[in-house]
């Protein structure tokens, strides 16, 4: 069972990209992390930067704002440290964010068919309707088995 | 009452690797799988010109007794800009030959870590992981991950004439059918 499976009201973290604000559940998020050096080699993964260290740990480095907001982030001022069930274990991602972070409580309202795939649900905070990102979709080499949204729960269409 | 036996601390793991570069980047691979480093200019004489358009990172073999090893380049095999080699890796048990830029210097790991989940395409091929050194991160490549098995199929086909008349023959017979 997912976490939104089970909960409807849920902490969730709020971040900022550029001008708009998403959410993740905070269950997803380890820290949040100042900008630190950032190590590149040769890889094919377009959508990694690079990888930070975090507590002797090699963290890539995923830009979602590309696919967000439909550019990349010119100043990034934290790393938000989020977590992927990988298998047995948690895998950790780093998600440049352009501004400070908020946690926040608020009832989730599950995303539509026809919502995009990085839409894992709906909060309203102060006037706002936020979109609750899908980090398994979000982000590259994911386990779609832990994804709280299984490509599976589409409704078939028949012709 | 004996106190008790304070476990002795197991030694960390550790294994002597080359640091070297490929158009400018440092790359590490374990010492174990080079088998040889010799300079370019000490193989001039001995290389093999190739062309084969779909594999660019090998342009030369060196026969080595009864076979061909292929001199993969290592900028194109990692999609790096060319750069001038200098060096080659001869490696152990491989049918590989690794064009270097140059050797940054020989040291050892204590620690290898997972390629993290999220890269996702060649490199998971291409690395056994990553480690850190001086603050540094560096990825260790993988040995066998230079040429598959096919590749080295195409190439032996290309560069052994026997291997081409066998291969003729067994066309001509099966169309003969």
């Amino acid at each position: 069972m997912t976490w939104l499976e089970q909960l409807d009201t849920c902490t969730c973290v709020l971040l900022r990209l550029g001008e708009r604000r998403f959410a993740l559940v905070a269950d997803q998020v380890a820290e949040l992390a100042a900008p630190s050096r950032i190590f590149r080699f040769a890889q094919k993964t377009p959508e990694i930067d690079g990888v930070i260290l975090r507590r002797g740990r090699v963290v890539p480095v995923c830009d979602i704002a590309e696919t967000l907001i439909g550019k990349k982030l010119t100043q990034r001022r934290f790393y938000l440290i989020a977590t992927r069930k990988q298998g047995q274990g948690l895998d950790w991602v780093a998600l440049p964010v352009s501004g400070e972070c908020e946690l926040i409580q608020a009832d989730l309202t599950p995303a539509g068919p026809s919502d995009s795939h990085h839409v894992a649900a709906w909060l309203s905070h102060q006037g706002e309707v936020i979109e609750v990102l899908n980090l398994y979709a979000l982000t590259p080499g994911a386990d779609p088995r832990h994804s709280p949204v299984s490509p599976t729960s589409a409704p078939e269409v028949h012709a | 009452m004996r106190p008790a036996a304070v476990p002795k601390p197991t030694p960390a793991r550790t294994e002597q690797i080359i640091l070297f570069r490929a158009s400018n980047q440092i790359f590490a691979i374990s010492s174990a799988s080079v088998q040889e480093v010799r300079s370019v200019d000490s193989l001039a004489g001995a290389a093999v010109e190739i062309s084969e358009a779909t594999l660019p990172k090998v342009r030369h073999a060196i026969r080595r007794t009864d076979r061909h090893l292929y001199v993969v380049n290592a900028p194109l095999h990692f999609g790096l800009r060319p750069t001038p080699a200098a060096l080659i890796f001869l490696l152990r048990q491989s049918r590989v030959a690794l064009l270097v830029d140059g050797i940054e210097k020989m040291t050892t790991m204590t620690r290898l870590q997972a390629l993290p989940a999220a890269f996702c395409h060649e490199e998971r091929t291409w690395y056994r992981g990553l480690t850190v050194l001086d603050q540094n991160v560096i990825p260790v490549v993988h040995p066998a991950g230079f040429l598959t098995p096919a590749e080295i199929s195409l190439l032996d086909a290309i560069t052994d004439p026997q291997s081409l008349l066998n291969a003729a023959g067994t066309a001509r017979a099966e169309l003969s059918l």
